[in-house]
């Protein structure tokens, strides 16, 4: 598209329970006015219920009434604020380790994650299990923000201690793919966040909404090589449109130019794209991340599942060494058939082997493993029915996931990344 | 150029396209619930272009109180007739006839809590396996943490605890006998968003969205609209005012605003300056702090 529209950043929020995250996100809401006066009296009224003599910023975000009452947050909660050039969804995941899950599917979208540290506490197993998940998912930025710098006198040596021992941290267990930067804050007093602090006259850098203002919005997608997945084909079968076959979907990642020679994969099938079409439009190129409908000059047969990519460029199998994330109560055992949906294609696919786990808060690895568990993060081998037509995850986000779902319950039981 | 221009992110189309294909990809009978509000007009919008030049490979379905805006009516008939859609009408008086709903009672009664056995039962009537609504994320605190794919058990029963995790954009539509889901296309819209493409992609909407005279009164700080529908207190005095509706509910249950905003331009200008959310215009949302979350537990979109 021709014409410039708001850029979506995507965060996600991450932070132990009681490190102050919702009210980080109250604070950006009330800070941009992205709260109406009816939901500020709403959070007042309450706040005044519970006894407390400040507005407590978290009630605008812990939705579900288990939450309320338990002053945690159980589920991935979206919200939603917008400044003049950018649209900000936020997915605010629970901190609580047998959320693990969440977390990940939170990550999963984000072209941020905002990890917070309490001051009074420093680097906990929290914060490693957050940057492991950052690191594992490739969400290509980081923001550390070191909360309640308000209870801790807003000690800068304590601040630089803590941003020391995240960086070697950082270091010693290679967790690389992320670009990292450190804020003291306090969300209580709105320190940081929107306007500088006071108090931290030696803070030198971005403010929180300076530094998301500024982080580069997924445009590398469009570098990569073209994966355009068939979701749907249009075959309206009238008078006019007699012969018309619409290659529907979203391009993951590449570019599709009119003229292009595509190979359509698994088939192999050659043919040349003849329209690129957007609704009413004809277009000449499209990029990573619109939905399209392609035509070919061909009748290539292709249908729901198959990938049109540009020749040359692919190298597909059907074994595949993947790590995966484990989001069911029931364990995955080796021997053990799922069905598998990379995109929109789906097959079935067995456990071939297990070849370790990582350990989220110690960052320790385990091998001589016979399962995986609800939360488990690991590496295994799987064999599909046919090829999965993806991409190593590290060099294709958008391309290099699938998830796994159960045959007898039909539910999202995990989520791969190929290796 | 326009100031307005260019604020639509483009990316929430692409997104909802992408959700709408899935839909008639995953599912044998797909429906889209149709009230003639903002939000489905622009469903409706998506799901042509997601087809586009196939007609929408599904039907439309309104579930009618019965107390609706007349405006609101002829608009669903008009746009039904213009593309070419199939509709289906179902009728709460039909449910409350046939004693499987009880009309409220009382100062505040409303049919928009009853619109839900209406809504199932047409469900079990057409065996319907997706309905597609739409809701936004933004809307309310317990939307929030809606799924795009929504499973509900043959109850029509949210259970937030049982939700499956949606990674990246991989959508599980899978169901067991009985089970059917609920899909909300522009979760990821707010209301500005919506207001945006409506001007972007020069929709049609409802007049009531536009600021005309209507008879109204005043009740609890908001402004109702006078219909035969609602139970009124001698105190409740009727007057003409000059105002909008930003939603298209029930007329029992959808308070407007005092607004001279008569073009879409200057619906958006009052919204970005505007102090109240969206539905606290909504009477029914009033009822207690977890009003939304308890009427999802019992099935209603």
């Amino acid at each position: 598209m021709d014409i410039s529209n708001k850029q979506v950043l995507r965060i996600a929020t991450a932070g132990s329970v009681d490190d102050g995250k919702s009210t980080l996100i109250g604070r950006l809401l009330f800070d941009t006015k992205s709260i109406t006066s009816d939901k500020l009296q709403a959070i007042e009224e309450s706040s005044r219920r519970k006894g407390l003599d400040y507005t407590d910023l978290s009630l605008l975000t812990d939705g579900l009434v288990a939450e309320r009452e338990q002053g945690i947050t159980i589920d991935v909660a979206h919200i939603y604020f917008a400044t003049k050039t950018r649209k900000y969804i936020i997915a605010d995941t629970p901190g609580h380790i047998e959320y693990t899950r969440n977390m990940v599917t939170g990550a999963s979208n984000a072209d941020v994650s905002l990890i917070l540290i309490d001051a009074r506490n420093g680097l906990v197993e929290q914060t490693r299990r957050h940057l492991y998940i950052a690191h594992l998912l490739r969400v290509p930025k980081v923001v550390v923000c070191v909360n309640k710098m308000d209870l801790v006198d807003y000690d800068q040596a304590l601040f630089e201690s803590i941003v020391n021992e995240v960086k070697a941290l950082v270091d010693k267990a290679s967790l690389t793919g992320f670009d990292i930067s450190f804020l003291p804050i306090s969300s209580l007093y709105g320190e940081n966040i929107i306007t500088d602090s006071e108090h931290m006259s030696w803070y030198l850098g971005d403010s929180l909404i300076e530094a998301l203002e500024s982080v580069e919005v997924k445009s590398h997608q469009t570098d990569l090589p073209t994966r355009f997945p068939i979701q749907y084909v249009i075959r309206p079968k009238t008078n006019e449109h007699h012969d018309y076959r619409g290659y529907a979907g979203k391009i993951a990642s590449g570019t599709l130019k009119v003229g292009d020679k595509v190979t359509v994969l698994p088939s192999g099938a050659v043919s040349e794209i003849k329209s690129i079409q957007k609704y009413k439009t004809e277009l000449k190129e499209a990029v990573a991340g619109e939905s399209v409908s392609v035509l070919l000059k061909d009748d290539v047969g292709a249908s729901r599942g198959d990938m049109l990519v540009k020749e040359g460029d692919f190298n597909f199998g059907n074994e595949v060494v993947s790590e995966i994330c484990w989001m069911d109560n029931t364990p995955l055992v080796v021997g053990k058939t799922y069905k598998i949906q990379h995109g929109v294609s789906e097959s079935r696919v067995k456990i071939l082997g297990l070849n370790h786990k990582v350990k989220t808060d110690s960052l320790l690895v385990e091998t001589n493993i016979s399962d995986f568990l609800l939360n488990d993060i690991g590496e295994v081998v799987l064999r599909s029915s046919k090829p999965i037509l993806a991409d190593s995850y590290k060099d294709n986000r958008n391309n290099g996931a699938f998830i796994l779902i159960d045959e007898f319950t039909n539910n999202t039981v995990g989520v791969g990344f190929v290796a | 150029m326009n100031v307005f221009d260019g604020q639509f992110p483009r990316e929430l189309e692409d997104e909802s396209i992408y959700i709408m294909r899935e839909v008639a990809a995953q599912f044998e009978r797909p429906v889209l619930l149709f009230s003639g509000g903002k939000d489905s007009i622009t469903l409706v919008r998506l799901a042509e272009k997601a087809f586009y030049p196939g007609k929408i490979p599904f039907p439309l379905l309104h579930v009618d109180t019965g107390h609706n805006f007349p405006e609101t009516i002829a608009f669903r008939d008009a746009l039904v007739e213009e593309l070419g859609l199939e509709l289906h009408v179902r009728y709460v008086q039909d449910s409350i006839d046939k004693k499987i709903a009880v009309e409220e009672s009382g100062k505040y009664a409303s049919r928009n809590a009853l619109q839900t056995v209406t809504l199932l039962a047409a469900i079990e009537e057409f065996k319907f396996d997706a309905c597609i609504g739409g809701a936004r994320r933004d809307e309310e605190k317990a939307r929030a943490k809606e799924r795009v794919f929504s499973v509900r058990d043959d109850f029509g029963q949210w259970d937030a605890k049982k939700q499956r995790p949606e990674l990246f954009d991989m959508l599980n539509g899978r169901i067991n006998v009985g089970e059917n889901v609920r899909v909300f296309p522009i979760s990821n819209w707010t209301e500005i968003d919506v207001w945006n493409y409506i001007r972007e992609e020069n929709l049609e909407i409802p007049s009531i969205y536009y600021a005309h005279q209507r008879e109204v009164f005043q009740r609890d700080g908001m402004i109702w609209p006078n219909s035969p529908f609602i139970n009124k207190d001698e105190s409740e005095i009727i007057e003409t005012r000059t105002v909008r509706f930003r939603t298209v509910g029930d007329m029992t249950c959808t308070a407007a605003v005092e607004s001279d905003a008569d073009r879409i331009e200057r619906v958006i200008e009052e919204i970005l300056s505007a102090t109240i959310s969206e539905r606290g215009a909504r009477i029914d949302d009033k009822r207690s702090e977890a009003a939304m979350e308890k009427r999802k537990q019992y099935g209603y979109f």
